[in-house]
């Protein structure tokens, strides 16, 4: 069977031990070859010692999704060694560390073992038990280039670029690849069936994670406020900005054109970002579901007192602090409707780190242009895992929509102002800004206020204005992302309907389900309220299937809720077990629920 | 209802300051607070603070917290925006405007069960950065909106109005400012306008957290009897230990007073502060003393009042986190993004 460019491995070590930028260099040199290639960073919420994994897909038709299907197993932390034996596929290969005897009782016939011994080689040639440890990571790099036919020149070129300045890491990186990839020529039958051949299908992409391109997006949308507090897993994405900023925002005399607040807490964070968005600046916070639960009440004096803000919610396997560094999508309800009575917010689900990136673009302009909160989801997968997207473009003709926004001069010739009347018929009231003209003054609150944003307790004053505002943010379902559709190659009356990170995995079930003769239509939100076509989408199909990462099938109750479509019309598929899901999933959960409709 | 608007009727003959502006426009709506409320006081003293000091009001925003000393800022300056935010949390709110927009005046009001509550942490780490922002805490321990329920304010033993002893200690919020941090601690009495004003606009021109308790009785729930925050025992038990006037940059300081007992501050607009010394031995610029200072006073049941506290030559947010000296809001686009150029130069680094 021809398993040239098609094949997954995974790396199983012990988080602190810096098999990180091992991992890193084996995804890159990869890509370099110009095969598409996926990693999924499987780590513990923990900083030294715990098992931590890394799964590398290699496929040549670019299917990116993680796959459960392990052929080649790197078996290097004893406290796992057992469950990692178990999860190789089998006729697949094992990769252990010889220094030490195997345990025979674990031994299975269907695989191959390839004893390398790592801690041997290195404790023979670095000193100093940090490098030898270091070097180990490094040494099963060298071995896999040679197991799986890694073209070493690229290899060699990566860490030129990495260590071109410190030239004894240079050097000992070379040599402890060197002992790997020797050791495994000279042993083994290299390559194997499973292995490497140069292709151009990356020359047009990058390898980024979610958070970072989400950070990039804030700095090109001209973001200027960033507050926060550290939650994984999040904080990459603010720690991007701040390292974008320092790049890009800084001044000759060393003074930075943004701020970055680190909080006290997320109560705090996000009332930096409503304060700063309501001074005028583009501000922002990125968290997990923990913090949107604090951030909730602030969410809801931004709703009804109409301020823009910006919030990435990075999501994690929840309730409470659930699994803080496994994914999931379990925050789209409560961001829907976040906070206590009656609000609704538009929310933006990028499915890949180049969404995330033109997402955060469109969350600011979509947050001035409506003044309100606007919510980015993204999850942990998405976020902090590297993917293989297309380049990012830029349109340097894009100009910021700061929305209805009065200037000094339009203030100095109005009649009258009043910041939340409807003047222009479509829900969206003028801003003035703090500073600007004593005409524009007027008292922001949280309590009930008429359209002249004076104080009421009066209920037609009060429904007149929380009227409006349902309107206004009715109106945004125009306005967000369309969703992305795929008809089947022949007329259907089945539909997928998914949302974010399950993209990739249901791209390609719907693929091979088509070579199965299944054919299906396939549509992924992008964006609430939801539009009409997303109502159209599932009446035009006898069965919907609603796939999506959380237990309670948070996006089909959000389906019928929005669009007032039924929901036994729709067959929820659902994992939401902390792993990114896979093809299999959606095959599994679509064959089943229609084996039940037969 | 602070939706009644007050008349903006000017007679002629009121006096009128740099700006050409007399008191009645740095008024508000007229209050909705109880008759005699220590607050409605202490809006007095900001009308005054600010028309003395000749701010245009619409270059100040006032923001504030929930509760009833968070009603006021509708009480005054009509033409500067106001933010009535969620309970406890107008620092974060004021944090961040100062953050986009550092040019503006920032006043926020407070109260003691929003402060020193639920809004302690806030309080706190408002004053770690040293946001510029005067920051008033109506301090009548008591929560008053809600009906009378001690807050932390409230000093042990102190009864409430059902005659129910508080068993437990008082935070005090200028000991806690003193103690993480803060460049400006001051105490007054909301009865004492001549002592207040000065203070205020001390705080209005220090350039950093300014902190001003000021003890302001509430006459609905805490002016009885066995109260230590009523009208009564303030009076009697107040101590004023350093009298503070605020000298405008124009004016020259004149020797009035003895040499040893007067300590002239300067602000950084080029203003002076000047601190009478009523104490002998005391150092406003000295945070250990004042600690003990407010210490010793409080073992004898009394209350120190002026500017307690003044560092001058600290750092605010802004320094602290080294922003462009304009405000971030009005920064052109264009020296923002770095442009499609540079991003196509950047991806390298994702190859």
């Amino acid at each position: 069977m021809d398993r040239v460019n098609d094949f997954a491995f995974k790396i199983a070590t012990a988080n602190g031990t810096g098999s990180a930028s091992a991992n890193g260099l084996i995804m890159q040199a990869i890509f370099r070859m110009g095969v598409p290639v996926t990693g999924k960073n499987v780590f513990p919420s923990n900083i030294q010692g715990l098992p931590t994994w890394y799964e590398i897909r290699v496929n040549r038709n670019g299917y990116t999704a993680r796959t459960a299907q392990f052929d080649l197993m790197v078996a290097l932390n004893a406290a796992t060694y057992a469950k990692d034996v178990a999860e190789v596929h089998s006729g697949g290969w094992l990769l252990y560390d010889s220094s030490w005897p195997l345990d025979e009782r674990l031994k299975r016939p269907d695989i191959t073992y390839l004893g390398v011994p790592l801690a041997e080689m290195c404790n023979a040639s670095f000193k100093g038990v940090r490098e030898r440890i270091l070097m180990k990571n490094i040494a099963y790099a060298g071995a896999l280039a040679a197991l799986l036919d890694f073209d070493t020149e690229i290899m060699r070129a990566l860490l030129t670029e990495k260590f071109g300045r410190k030239p004894a890491l240079m050097d000992s990186n070379q040599k402890a690849i060197n002992l790997g990839f020797d050791y495994a020529k000279a042993q083994f039958d290299c390559p194997l069936p499973i292995r490497l051949e140069k292709l151009d299908k990356t020359k047009d992409a990058i390898l980024i994670d979610g958070n970072t391109a989400a950070a990039l997006g804030c700095v090109y949308a001209g973001a200027t406020v960033g507050a926060w507090y550290p939650i994984t897993p999040s904080t990459s994405l603010m720690d991007a900005f701040s390292g974008f900023c320092q790049k890009y925002r800084r001044d000759e005399g060393g003074k930075n054109r943004y701020a970055i607040v680190q909080a006290e807490d997320e109560l705090a964070a996000i009332g930096m970002v409503i304060g700063a968005g309501w001074a005028g600046a583009r501000a922002f916070t990125s968290t997990s579901g923990p913090g949107i639960s604090l951030m909730n009440e602030f969410i809801g004096l931004a709703y009804y007192g109409e301020i823009p803000a910006v919030i990435f919610d990075v999501q994690r396997a929840g309730p409470s602090t659930g699994m803080p560094t496994r994914t999931q999508q379990g925050d789209i309800m409560m961001c829907a409707y976040a906070s206590h009575g009656d609000t609704r917010h538009i929310c933006l689900y990028p499915s890949d780190p180049r969404e995330a990136f033109e997402f955060a673009v469109k969350a600011f302009d979509l947050a001035e242009r409506f003044q309100t909160p606007v919510f980015v989801l993204s999850d942990l997968d998405i976020g902090m895992n590297d993917w293989m997207v297309p380049r990012l473009e830029w349109d340097d003709s894009y100009r910021p929509d700061r929305g209805k926004v009065l200037s000094a001069e339009e203030l100095e010739s109005a009649k009258t102002f009043s910041r939340y009347l409807d003047v222009d018929g479509d829900g969206i009231p003028y801003r003035s800004l703090p500073g600007v003209h004593p005409k524009g003054a007027y008292f922001t609150r949280g309590s009930g206020h008429t359209k002249h944003a004076t104080y009421t307790e009066d209920d037609a004053e009060y429904t007149e204005v929380l009227d409006r505002i349902d309107r206004k943010v009715q109106r945004a379902a125009r306005f967000v992302p369309a969703p992305v559709v795929r008809k089947a190659a022949g007329a259907t009356k089945l539909g997928i309907l998914t949302v974010g990170g399950c993209h990739a995995a249901c791209v390609e079930a719907l693929d091979r389900l088509a070579k199965e003769g299944v054919a299906i239509d396939y549509m992924r939100v992008r964006g609430f309220p939801f539009g009409d076509d997303v109502r159209k989408f599932l009446e035009s199909h006898d069965i919907n299937f609603v796939v999506e990462q959380n237990r309670d099938g948070q996006l089909r109750n959000l389906l019928t809720l929005d669009t007032g479509f039924p929901m036994e019309r729709m067959e929820s598929v659902r994992y939401y077990g902390g792993f990114p899901l896979s093809a299999t999933h959606v095959i599994d959960g679509v064959k089943a629920k229609l084996e039940k409709a037969a | 209802m602070s939706f009644i608007p007050k008349p903006k009727v000017h007679h002629p003959s009121l006096q009128k300051n740099e700006l050409g502006l007399t008191r009645r426009d740095y008024e508000g709506a007229i209050t909705t607070l109880c008759a005699g409320c220590g607050h409605d006081s202490v809006t007095a003293a900001v009308v005054q603070a600010f028309w003395e000091l000749s701010i245009a009001p619409h270059r100040v925003a006032k923001l504030s917290g929930i509760g009833c000393s968070s009603k006021t800022p509708a009480y005054f300056l009509r033409d500067a925006h106001g933010f009535n935010g969620v309970h406890g949390r107008m620092p974060a709110l004021a944090t961040g405007a100062n953050a986009a927009n550092g040019d503006i005046i920032y006043i926020g009001v407070s109260g003691d069960g929003d402060s020193l509550s639920i809004g302690i942490g806030q309080m706190s780490h408002a004053i770690r950065r040293n946001v510029n922002l005067l920051y008033i805490l109506e301090n009548n321990g008591v929560y008053g909106l809600t009906k009378g329920q001690f807050s932390a304010a409230a000093d042990k033993g102190s009864m409430s109005k059902k005659g129910e002893p508080n068993t437990m200690e008082a935070i005090d919020g200028a000991l806690l400012a003193l103690t993480i941090g803060a460049s400006f601690v001051a105490r007054s009495f909301s009865g004492d306008k001549a002592q207040l004003v000065p203070i205020l606009k001390a705080g209005l021109t220090h350039k950093g957290f300014a902190f001003v308790d000021v003890i302001s009785p509430c006459v609905t729930f805490n002016d009885h009897e066995g109260s230590t925050k009523s009208y009564a025992y303030t009076r009697e038990h107040n101590v004023e230990i350093v009298q503070a006037d605020f000298v405008p940059p124009a004016q020259a300081i004149t020797a009035e007073y003895d040499a040893g007992t007067v300590r002239n501050v300067m602000l950084h607009d080029g203003s002076w502060v000047r601190l009478r010394k009523l104490a002998k031995d005391y150092d406003p610029t000295d945070r250990d003393r004042a600690y003990g200072c407010i210490r010793d006073a409080q073992s004898k049941g009394e209350v120190v009042t002026g500017l307690l506290y003044i560092d001058e030559g600290s750092q605010d947010m802004h320094g602290h986190a080294g922003t462009i000296g304009e405000p971030l809001t009005t920064l052109p686009y264009e020296s923002l993004c770095p442009g499609n150029d540079e991003l196509q130069k950047l991806q390298a680094r994702f190859r």
